[in-house]
């Protein structure tokens, strides 16, 4: 049996009660946790939310969240064939599945709109 | 709930889409003439884009390593460019790079400097002396983007908005006068009044699969563009960067990595028997660096078709000959990230090929980088043309700094000519309908897999060697993709939408593709990044630039002479 990465990732928005889905993904040495989670929007769930820009430089610091309990870079975070438990950054305002608000408060829209 | 959610109204002298490095320079320019800015990128600013992957070289003409000047500069960008530079950008892009280069440094952005102060400048391919700055260990792109990110934000009146992507600019009487987008996070449409947008959005390497830019680099800008009656040029010549990491896989680590090795090590490139192969195809490294860009990848690819690549598929880079106490000293920390990823330089080669990274076409611009539409401005990686066929190493950050400024002023230039905003409703009528759900004909496929679908297209089709067969099927899947990918998007849902953006994606990726493939289908030769398989030689008489523009929703190809500024002596 090909050994199998499975991602249990925190899914909802703000004011939703908090579900979790499962996602099971070819292991392959050499991914990222990134790696795996844009495999599963183009061939699971598109609708996964998750910030990324750079990839796999770990320059541009936005997919920053909660691996197993510890804040990690999801593109520097190994994927393993086990179960790894993702969920967004706890100490930052949620927006939705893996996403948090991390954007200085004066570069957010909603400080400009009023 | 009403069904439509309420847009959001905002209005500027100046807007600025794209917060990388051109960006954030027009900002600071046209901030400082004294114009009320507004930069807004899609991701979160001064960090998503390519100006913060950077790894080492910024070409420029200072003399601090060796005496040297902006003309010896313009004259290796010239002749990189393989006869196609726009040299009226090329010249601007050598000859304010030094005061630009100087102004970073006043910001303390940290250059590498020897002992009595002099910057220190590495010898790139295709440059005649040592004529790179940068910022140790592999830290320029991230020192740049840190700077310009302090500089912005001690500018308090510059309005920055990161997370709001633009769809579409709208025009009144012919002229820009704003343009229209969405809130990532939230959803919520977004209207933008202004008298002058400036795209610096970047370039596109995003339609590659293997790519070595951020993911926003999908060539949104000269979507925009062309939508907006403006003119791309060069479309056919996407640089890839020769040897980018293939195979053992890394972890955290930018593929781009190894080219600094090579600035200060040399190395060599081998092929599966183990021989250096580039003096097969042009010239002999001898373990120095030498080769530009489209050679070397033109020698890799060859190399590989003719059997001789590595098991991965591409070819070795070898740094076993250099002592060890010598590669630490070069590259310190980086060397235990390797060993992080199993890697020990000393005891083997890595594996390298070709992967899309820069895009020497772009948004047609004049000496003061307005488009053909009044209002309309570009700068940076966006911007066509300075760079002919074929890119030196470290003019991207250069040019970034230079036209960004340059972009800014003339933006200035115009708002303060303007008398009131331009904006009316109805002309963005059709762009909002997208955003607030009224447009029909949305398609029910994943757009991030027709994205995904499309990257593998351009890397089978439309990647450095190309020919007449491959492009014609890559256009007919494009056809199908776009078909696939419908005329709406999906409706909107609540926060961080990645279906909603990976649509707009898509609908820029695949107009940029095309534009891409038509150009280099009527291209009938071989020349700097663009090598046809059917026409292999190069063919003097396509020293010509081609320019293309949207009538009726049909992209147009035109060519044109190269805009010279200086009686060229003859080359042979």
């Amino acid at each position: 049996m090909k050994p199998v990465a499975t991602l249990i990732v925190r899914r909802g928005g703000a004011h939703e009660d908090p579900s979790w889905s499962r996602f099971e993904i070819a292991y392959e040495p050499g991914q990222s946790v990134l790696d795996g989670l844009r495999r599963i929007r183009i061939e699971t769930d598109p609708n996964l939310a998750f910030r990324y820009s750079c990839i796999n430089a770990n320059a541009c610091k936005e997919c920053m969240m909660s691996l197993d309990g510890k804040v990690v870079y999801a593109c520097t975070a190994r994927l393993e064939p086990r179960e790894m438990r993702l969920e967004p950054l706890p100490n930052k305002p949620h927006i939705r599945d893996l996403v948090t608000e991390i954007a200085p408060p004066d570069e957010r829209l909603t400080n400009h709109s009023r | 709930m009403s069904g439509v959610p309420e847009t959001i109204r905002l209005k500027t002298d100046v807007l600025i889409v794209g917060a990388g490095a051109a960006g954030i320079s027009a900002a600071i320019a046209a901030h400082d003439a004294g114009a009320e800015v507004t930069l807004v990128d899609r991701s979160l600013i001064g960090r998503g884009g390519a100006t913060v992957m950077a790894q080492m070289t910024v070409a420029v003409g200072l003399g601090d390593e060796v005496p040297d000047d902006w003309r010896n500069h313009f004259a290796d960008t010239i002749k990189a460019g393989r006869g196609l530079c726009d040299e009226r950008l090329a010249a601007i892009l050598c000859e304010d790079a030094p005061a630009a280069i100087r102004q970073m440094d006043e910001w303390h952005v940290g250059w590498a400097r020897h002992p009595d102060g002099r910057l220190k400048q590495a010898e790139a391919p295709g440059h005649d002396r040592p004529r790179c700055v940068y910022v140790d260990f592999l830290n320029t792109g991230p020192a740049v983007s840190r700077t310009l990110r302090t500089q912005v934000q001690r500018r308090p009146l510059i309005r920055r908005i990161g997370d709001l992507a633009i769809t579409d600019l709208v025009k009144e009487d012919g002229a820009v006068c704003g343009a229209v987008g969405f809130s990532v996070s939230s959803g919520q449409p977004v209207t933008i009044a202004a008298h002058s947008v400036i795209i610096a959005t970047g370039g596109l390497t995003r339609l590659y699969r293997r790519n070595s830019a951020s993911a926003n680099m999908g060539g949104d800008g000269c979507a925009l563009a062309l939508r907006a009656g403006a003119e791309l040029i060069d479309m056919e010549f996407v640089q890839f960067f020769p040897i980018g990491h293939l195979a053992p896989r890394l972890i955290g680590m930018d593929p781009i990595m190894w080219d600094p090795f090579r600035y200060k090590l040399g190395g060599r490139l081998l092929n599966a028997q183990r021989r250096e192969f580039i003096g097969d195809y042009d010239l002999h490294e001898n373990g120095r660096y030498r080769a530009t860009r489209d050679v070397a990848t033109y020698a890799i690819l060859k190399e590989v078709e003719a059997g001789r690549g590595s098991p991965a598929g591409g070819v070795y880079l070898s740094f076993q000959h250099v002592p060890a106490a010598m590669l630490r000293e070069a590259f310190g920390p980086v060397i235990d990230r390797l060993a992080a990823n199993g890697i020990d330089l000393t005891r083997q080669a890595v594996e390298v090929a070709p992967m899309a990274h820069y895009h020497m076409g772009g948004i047609r611009v004049d000496p003061c980088f307005q488009t053909r539409v009044p209002g309309l401005f570009a700068a940076g990686e966006a911007v066509g043309g300075a760079n002919g066929a074929n890119r030196l190493s470290g003019n991207a950050i250069s040019e970034a700094l230079v036209f960004g400024r340059r972009a800014g002023l003339s933006a200035v230039a115009r708002a303060r000519a303007a008398k009131a905003l331009a904006w009316r409703d109805a002309a963005a009528f059709a762009a909002l309908a997208l955003l607030d759900g009224r447009a029909a004909g949305g398609g029910s496929a994943n757009p991030a897999a027709i994205i995904d679908r499309l990257q593998h297209v351009m890397d089978d089709h439309a990647g450095p060697i190309r020919n007449e067969k491959g492009l014609s099927a890559a256009l007919t899947e494009i056809v199908t993709l776009a078909r696939a990918l419908g005329a709406a998007p999906p409706p909107a849902q609540t926060g961080f939408d990645t279906v909603r953006l990976d649509w707009f994606d898509a609908r820029n990726m695949l107009l940029v593709a095309e534009a891409v493939i038509r150009a280099a289908l009527a291209r009938g030769e071989s020349r700097g990044a663009h090598q046809r398989e059917d026409f292999p030689a190069l063919d003097s008489g396509w020293a010509l630039n081609q320019v293309l523009r949207m009538e009726s929703a049909h992209l147009v190809l035109e060519k044109i002479a190269c805009p010279r500024i200086v009686a060229r002596e003859a080359a042979q």
